[in-house]
This record gives C-alpha cells, sequence and structure tokens, in this order.
C-alpha cells in the first residue's frame, strides 16, 4: 500500500470535513478498499474511517414499515437484526463472503462500491430502496449507473438505506464457489403493485433490472410466468468463470429459483 | 505515525502505526504475537483470523489503526497460562485437526467465534462457518471432527468423505 493518512470521526458533519481534503476517500468495513490498496490500485492520501460514527450503525424500522440500515452496519448484523422485519434481505446479508468478511463488511462500502458481482445492489434495486447521503436521497433506480460507478458525488457518505418491505420477496445466488461473489444473482420481491426483479453479477453495465420478467411476474406470481422469458447474452460479463451466454441462461434459471423461494 | 492502543490477550499493548499498518503487522512485528498467520493476504485464506470485540475477523484486512481501543484476542490467547490447551485446541490435537498446521491458528481463532454464537453447530453449520479459512492438507473432514467434538456432541456418527 502507498501511505495514506488515518482519521476516524465521530461524527456524519466530522466525516464530510475530513473528506474535503484532496484525494481523501471514506473507508467503510475496508473489505474491498484495503486489498485494492494492496494492490496499489488506488493512492488516496487520507482514509476517513467510517466505523466510529454511532448515528450510521444499526437496522430500525420507520414509521411507514421500512427497514433503515445505518450506512456503516456490517452486515452480520444485517443479518442477526433484519431477520425479522425483511427475512430475504437479512438471507442476503448472511451469505456475503464469509463469517469474518460479515463481520467488517458494511452495507454502505457495498453500495458506494457498486462491485458488479456484489450482493447489496440487486437487493437495493430489487426493493426500490432509497439511499440516502449526508446530502440527499437518492431512488435505487437512479442511484446505480453502471459498474462501480453510483450517482454519489466526490465526499458524498452512504448514512442510511431504507427497504421497503414487500409482501414476498427471495435472492438466489450462483456463487463464484472462490470469492463467493455472485456469478448470477437474482433478488426478487412481490410489492402490491407490481414485481421487481434485480439481477447482479451477469453485465456489464452492473445491476439491472429485469423488466419482461417483472411484467409477466406481476400479473401471474408463478416461476411458469417466466417460461419462454430469456436476457440476451449481448453485454453479459464473458470471464474465465462463465460465458456472456452461460450467464444469461443463468439469469433466467435463479429468476425461476427465487421465485419458487419466495413461495 | 499514530499511537494505538488496544487489550491484546487482556494486556494492555501499544505501538507507533503508520496509517496504513495492517492489524496482523502491528501483532506480529510490533507485538512479537506471530501465532497469528499471512497465508493469501488478500482475505481468502483466513490464516490470519483474530477476535476484535469478539467477532472474528481477518487481521490482514483491517488496519491496526482501526482497532485502537479495541479488545483483540489472538491464538495466543487460547491457550491456558500454563500453556495447557484450550478444548478446541486440544480437540484439534485429538482429531488430527491438523497437519502442517499453517491455517490452524486460524481455523481455531474461527472455531470459537461460532462456539461462542452457536454452542451446538451442525456439521453443515460447522462446514458452512469455515468457508473463509483454508486449509491444503487435511481436506477439513478432521477440522469439523474436531470443532464438533470441541462443542461437546459425538463425532462417531460423522463418516469420512
Amino acid at each position: 500500500m502507498y501511505a495514506f493518512d488515518f482519521e476516524k470521526p465521530g461524527s456524519i458533519a466530522d466525516a464530510v470535513a475530513a473528506l474535503k481534503d484532496e484525494d481523501a476517500q471514506a473507508l467503510g468495513g475496508g473489505q474491498t478498499l484495503i486489498p485494492t490498496l494492496k494492490q496499489r490500485l488506488a493512492m488516496p492520501s487520507k482514509l476517513v474511517s467510517l466505523t466510529g460514527i454511532s448515528e450510521m450503525q444499526g437496522v430500525c424500522k420507520a414509521d411507514d414499515g421500512a427497514v433503515c440500515i445505518g450506512g456503516a452496519t456490517p452486515h452480520a448484523v444485517v443479518a442477526a437484526e433484519a431477520a425479522g422485519d425483511y427475512p430475504a434481505l437479512a438471507e442476503l446479508a448472511a451469505h456475503i463472503g464469509d463469517p469474518a468478511v460479515r463481520n467488517r463488511g458494511t452495507i454502505g462500502g457495498s453500495l458506494a462500491n457498486n462491485d458488479p458481482a456484489a450482493c447489496y445492489p440487486a437487493a437495493a434495486l430489487g426493493s426500490g430502496a432509497t439511499i440516502v447521503t449526508n446530502a440527499r436521497e437518492i431512488a435505487a433506480d437512479d442511484y446505480f449507473q453502471g459498474m462501480f460507478t453510483t450517482a454519489l458525488d466526490e465526499g458524498e457518505i452512504v448514512t442510511e438505506v431504507r427497504f421497503p418491505v414487500p409482501e414476498k420477496a427471495a435472492y438466489m445466488k450462483f456463487e463464484q464457489p472462490a470469492s463467493r461473489f455472485a456469478l448470477v444473482g437474482v433478488f426478487v420481491a412481490k410489492y402490491a403493485d407490481g414485481v421487481r426483479v434485480a439481477v447482479t453479477g451477469a453485465s456489464e453495465s452492473g445491476v439491472f433490472r429485469w423488466s419482461e420478467a417483472e411484467a409477466a411476474l406481476s400479473s401471474n406470481f408463478s416461476a411458469g410466468a417466466l417460461d419462454g422469458l430469456s436476457v440476451p447474452a449481448d453485454g453479459m460479463i464473458s470471464d474465465l468463470h462463465g460465458s456472456g451466454a452461460y450467464r444469461a441462461h443463468l439469469v433466467a434459471v435463479m429468476t425461476r429459483r427465487a421465485v419458487d423461494a419466495a413461495g | 505515525m499514530t499511537k494505538v492502543t488496544m487489550t491484546v490477550n487482556g494486556k494492555a499493548a501499544s505501538g507507533d502505526v503508520e496509517g496504513r499498518t495492517l492489524l496482523v503487522q502491528f501483532l506480529r512485528e510490533n507485538l512479537r504475537l506471530t501465532g497469528t498467520h499471512v497465508g493469501c493476504d488478500t482475505s481468502q485464506c483466513g490464516a490470519c483470523v483474530v477476535h476484535v470485540n469478539g467477532k472474528a475477523v481477518k487481521a490482514c484486512t483491517m488496519l491496526a489503526a482501526e482497532a485502537d481501543g479495541a479488545e483483540v484476542v489472538t491464538i495466543e490467547g487460547m491457550a491456558g497460562a500454563d500453556g495447557s490447551l484450550n478444548t478446541i485446541q486440544q480437540a484439534f490435537q485429538d482429531h488430527h485437526g491438523l497437519q502442517c498446521g499453517f491455517c490452524t491458528p486460524g481455523m481455531v481463532m474461527s472455531a470459537a467465534a461460532l462456539l461462542s454464537e452457536n454452542p451446538k453447530p451442525t456439521e453443515t453449520e460447522v462446514r458452512e462457518y469455515l468457508e473463509g479459512n483454508i486449509c491444503r492438507c487435511t481436506g477439513y473432514h478432521n477440522i469439523v471432527k474436531a470443532i464438533m467434538a470441541a462443542s461437546g456432541q459425538d463425532v462417531g456418527v460423522i463418516a469420512a468423505e
């Protein structure tokens, strides 16, 4: 790693101020950023840790029933504390990485990084979540803007994520066994006003909604409603783990499994 | 350089670190607690697992500065003061849960974290919990057996795979 300064503020306001320095970068749980720094793929002047900010920790329920998760909440805490109110989300969090990674990695870090194979983007987009930052609220549909790209401005911090709770939901991940990232992961959520289907791991443009499947499932929420539907292999990630055509096929398979699991 | 202070295996420890100093470097190089191993250095293998405030973490993927003020337990904190092995360590010995031993510190620390969360895990739960710990010798079977035995469960029923 290149040398950098380290700061650990205790409030969002102090963190925002610390991030104004040139080339300062926010540090969540570090489960992606630290390996990136070790590879010398980034050279921040300063890391501003968000893990000491108590107002960004924990899971709670809003008056409108939405599950609200502090941006610095580790995956293991989401897995434990969201299990009652939003079981599909807790299940997803319980299968990110491995137990030690889940004790450090945070939801805000995952969403700010927007890895094309990360799990949380599928939950946020599939739930129509609201990404709350120190400056504004961003709808998930506007937040994800392509591989490793989000609507966040320089120095903007994900302070909270609000998930409307669906009637039924499930996440199915076809795991890349070495990294435990999603080769393809599909989050299906049925709300009173329709079904959302979000796919991670597959596309070169990052997480996306499969609108044909959403339309079919909104009129008939069963795996059979997906018969004959497929996503094109064009624009799917092709690498040593699987071709674009293989990933496109998996999208349909994992969507069916998610619908079956949601029941 | 920043000064960090933490409790390591029940004793106060402090030292000067750079922003980029990893927790595992601080433990091994400053405190000379070399039981915590660096295997892959990419947070895949789990040889560096220690407990920070009671939670298993990969010490190669956490900055030392992040552990300022924390309670840290390493493999050196597992055995008794007289060197007697704890239940998990003894079970690893009894059930041949190690061969070269390189992964063992991380395995024992992960096992301890599992048993504190879930005192009677099923074999499947043990295998799932060890997803982030890689062993290149044993094929895991005897590690799983050792952890089941350490939890006080009958291991006679676990068939070799």
